[in-house]
């Protein structure tokens, strides 16, 4: 394929070159051109001299490292951002720059990872969400309503066009995301990270969903971190790193490795690093019988070193359990022994006194708060000790804020940037930061790699080793089963509140977690 | 956007200095001495009570019942000194306990039942003021002790003891914020309260304390008041919430929360010192005067909001750059 980037379209005269190059890119139309793309914001490049051709109807990849450049190119696609130089050509019409409503009426239409919805309204009236069907000046819900349920019929999804869309699963609310621009008439449907928020079973429908809109003519640019999706959806690969496009590959003649090397730019040797240390027979938390938030009767244990996970679906009660045993919500019965020692902590601060750290779900809700500096973020939950008599001692706190960004090699420009402007990866490494400052003995890690480019997963499978091998204990929710498999001594998995089996590493199989994921009866719990 | 960026930086002292500039220009009897003293001594309960409302801002919340708690200091105070015949420094803290505790039993209203504070505290608002009315019967209580006055009236050198007040309360604002790590906890719960909370900060006792100062500090403004006009009136400190909330927001005390810093604050209350001082010594009617102010308000939230909604791409950017 390199050899042949010169002459794309001269490059089919041999081998397997002609079975591909016409399916992609010798006959098929290109409906989405982009030349010679750049864009510069003060001190950063954000696009250097990208060119993309992407084909009718085909499903193309766009995958990248955080902040190589991903959503500059898309939101110079729907015309949220202009262009410094280049051109965009859609349909055959050349444009220096888009306007979101010029985009919109050429085709174009992007979904985010926040939707667009308005939860108060109803389904039809968020598809039809400033165009609204009306007789005179009366909305028609009756003729939105239809419209709608005939694009989900289309879509073969059963969605009530009259529910609220606050009443709708986040999987539901792509849906509609989906059915609005499909009644814009979108040709060119751009997907930001559309199977983050999704269950494993929720991805697939996805997967359908895609193949579908394919099947009808939809030209799909999918944006995503998780390369096995990629791999297993797309036509061609776009790979950029660092405001540039490294390559376009068929993605048939690729595989992740080498998507992973061109994305990284360096060959990354194993996915989940190797633990040097083995687990103790010391138990630090030991669970049993505990009620409450929705749980009935967990029962488990962690052992100094071990990293147990927690797997199960979204809404099987993973992070709930998480708030119990941090404080956050009360328990009804059972009991948590911590350390030999039975607790009951009812409230975030008490169970940080006794050695429990949680890194939460929503990285950038609940982990860090954006607006303050590296230094304040990772002193957060030990400000009182750093204090005396009130006052903080700030060479006390810069000294262990300064020392746990070299220990986590957390990059950001200085301690006084506000957490917000660095990359998730770097985000997340100052929420693990600030607990380890907190001297913890079990850490809670909820989806701790949500959102988190490759390089940076790596580093913080890295860092969660480092924390077993120090002989601290780790809980580990994810909704990512290899990464559960890769990284944990052994797992529980949750289905509707209760634990539906406990499986240790020699017993790991995906099938059987998920089959246990979804609410078969309870095999091998302990007592 | 080279015109903003001073603004940003120096905030509203080149907004104050512009101002003090005309007004030295236009009146003779500005830039005197004595009527600089004057400024400040009439700013002196101003910046007194927007330490306490910066706080309750800082945390995301406000802070309406400002000039009723100081009406209800002035009643309590006047009565107790006038009826009660108790002394002076008796019925000060007397006042002082009872503002406190209003501005706790706000906080904990706010946070306890999770009500939203503007509504909380208009109610506290309009309940103060018709308690301070059903106690004095809507008649003036004057007669104080000698001595009293001191407190609004006196000097030390040349320098008024309400300016001493107020730096004294400025100085232990800046302090909370800039050295406790409780201040530093305003900030948190003000940017993002379920962090705070997962960070094991107790946001229900920061929000107790923060709407407890805003009443202790009121009561403070309240009891330099009542020395000042010598006399306790249940129209006492009407509408001041709004004076306060004006230069508080002038002083770069985000509306959101989470954002500011005491000492622009200082300039913000300067900023509505001078104005309100320049605007009498230019001979422009009260009613004139209320329009400025509104305008102003408007002015500094609009600005305010208007920093908000740019994103700070730049930054961010290069931030992700260096990753």
């Amino acid at each position: 394929m390199r050899a042949c980037k010169a002459g794309r379209r001269g490059c089919s005269s041999k081998g397997r070159d002609t079975a591909r190059l016409p399916r992609t890119l010798g006959q098929a139309e290109v409906i989405l051109q982009l030349r010679h793309i750049t864009k510069t914001y003060p001190g950063v490049v954000a696009l250097d001299d990208v060119t993309i051709d992407i084909a009718s109807n085909e499903v193309h990849a766009l995958v990248g490292e955080n902040g190589a450049g991903k959503s500059t190119l898309i939101k110079i696609c729907t015309g949220a951002v202009v262009p410094d130089r280049g051109t965009i050509t859609v349909g055959g019409r050349e444009f220096r720059s888009m306007t979101p409503r010029r985009s919109r009426e050429r085709g174009i239409a992007a979904i985010y990872q926040d939707f667009n919805l308005v939860g108060e309204l109803s389904v039809a009236e968020n598809v039809f969400l400033g165009r609204a069907i009306r007789r005179g000046i009366v909305i028609d819900r009756k003729a939105m309503a239809e419209a709608s349920r005939a694009i989900f019929d289309q879509l073969g999804i059963p969605i009530n066009p009259n529910e609220l869309v606050k009443n709708l699963s986040v999987a539901y609310r792509q849906v509609v995301e989906i059915a609005k621009a499909i009644s814009q008439n979108a040709r060119i449907l751009i997907m930001d990270e559309p199977s983050a928020p999704l269950t494993s079973a929720e991805v697939e429908r996805l997967f359908a969903l895609v193949e579908t809109l394919k099947a009808s003519g939809v030209t799909i640019i999918y944006v995503s971190h998780r390369l096995d999706e990629v791999v297993r959806l797309s036509d061609r690969v776009t790979v950029i790193r660092d405001g540039r496009k490294i390559d376009a590959l068929d993605t048939r003649d690729t595989d992740i490795n080498q998507l992973v090397r061109l994305m990284v730019g360096r060959e990354l040797k194993e996915t989940y690093p190797a633990r040097t240390s083995a687990v103790s027979d010391e138990v630090v938390l030991d669970v049993r019988h505990l009620h409450g938030n929705g749980l009935r009767d967990i029962s488990f244990t962690v052992r100094r070193g071990e990293v147990l996970g927690l797997a199960g679906l979204i809404g099987a009660g993973r992070t709930e359990l998480a708030e119990l045993i941090f404080g956050v919500k009360p328990m009804t019965a059972g009991t948590i022994a911590f350390k030999g020692k039975p607790v009951s902590p009812r409230s975030p601060r008490e169970a940080i006194d006794l050695g429990i750290g949680l890194v939460p779900e929503d990285r950038k809700r609940q982990g860090v708060v954006l607006p303050m500096n590296v230094t304040s973020n990772i002193s957060l939950a030990i400000l009182q000790s750093l204090s005396a008599a009130s006052v903080l001692k700030r060479r006390n706190e810069e000294r262990l804020a300064r020392r746990y960004c070299e220990d986590l090699s957390i990059r950001t420009p200085s301690l006084e940037q506000a957490v917000g402007n660095l990359s998730g990866g770097n985000q997340q490494k100052v929420v693990l930061a600030k607990w380890l400052a907190a001297g913890p003995e079990l850490i809670i890690l909820d989806e701790p790699t949500r959102g988190i480019d490759v390089g940076a997963k790596h580093e913080i499978y890295a860092l969660i080793n480092g924390l077993v091998e120090s002989g601290r204990a780790v809980l580990m929710i994810s909704s990512e089963m290899e990464e559960l498999m890769g990284m944990a001594d052994r797992i529980a998995v949750l289905a509707e509140g209760r634990i539906t089996g406990i499986v240790d590493r020699a017993g790991f199989d995906q099938e059987r977690i998920m089959h246990d994921a979804s609410g078969a009866p309870a095999r091998g719990i302990e007592s | 956007m080279k015109i903003f960026e001073p603004l940003r930086r120096y905030g509203m002292y080149v907004v104050l200095l512009f101002l003090a500039a005309f007004f030295a220009a236009t009146s003779e009897a500005f830039l005197v001495p004595a009527n600089l003293f004057n400024v400040a001594r009439q700013v002196s309960m101003l910046g007194i009570a927007a330490v306490g409302m910066a706080f309750v801002l800082l945390v995301g919340g406000i802070d309406l019942s400002i000039g009723s708690q100081i009406t209800m200091v002035n009643i309590v105070a006047a009565w107790m000194m006038v009826e009660g015949h108790q002394h002076p420094v008796v019925a000060c803290a007397a006042a002082l306990a009872a503002s406190s505790l209003v501005g706790f039993l706000n906080g904990w209203t706010i946070a306890s039942f999770r009500m939203p504070p503007l509504i909380v505290t208009l109610c506290t608002m309009t309940i103060l003021e018709g308690l301070a009315y059903i106690i004095s019967g809507g008649i003036p209580i004057f007669g104080f002790p000698r001595g009293f006055s001191v407190i609004g009236q006196g000097y030390v050198g040349p320098v008024p003891v309400p300016v001493i007040i107020m730096v004294v309360i400025l100085a232990t604002g800046s302090f909370i914020l800039e050295k406790t790590y409780f201040g530093r906890y305003f900030y948190a719960v003000g940017c993002s309260e379920e962090a705070a909370h997962l960070s094991g900060i107790n946001v229900r006792r920061v929000k107790y304390l923060v709407y407890t100062l805003s009443g202790l500090f009121a009561g403070i403004a309240g009891i330099v008041m009542l020395s000042r006009t010598n006399s306790g009136q249940a129209l006492a400190g009407k509408g001041f919430e709004l004076d306060v909330l004006t230069a508080v927001v002038l002083g770069g005390v985000s509306v959101n929360g989470g954002q500011g810093k005491i000492n622009n604050v200082v300039a913000g209350v300067l900023i509505l010192g001078v104005l309100g001082n320049g605007l009498v010594l230019l001979n422009v009617s009260q009613y004139v005067q209320m329009v400025t102010k509104g305008a102003v308000l408007l002015l500094a939230v609009g600005f305010d909001c208007y920093q908000k909604s740019r994103p700070r791409e730049a930054a961010r950017a290069a931030a992700l750059a260096y990753d």
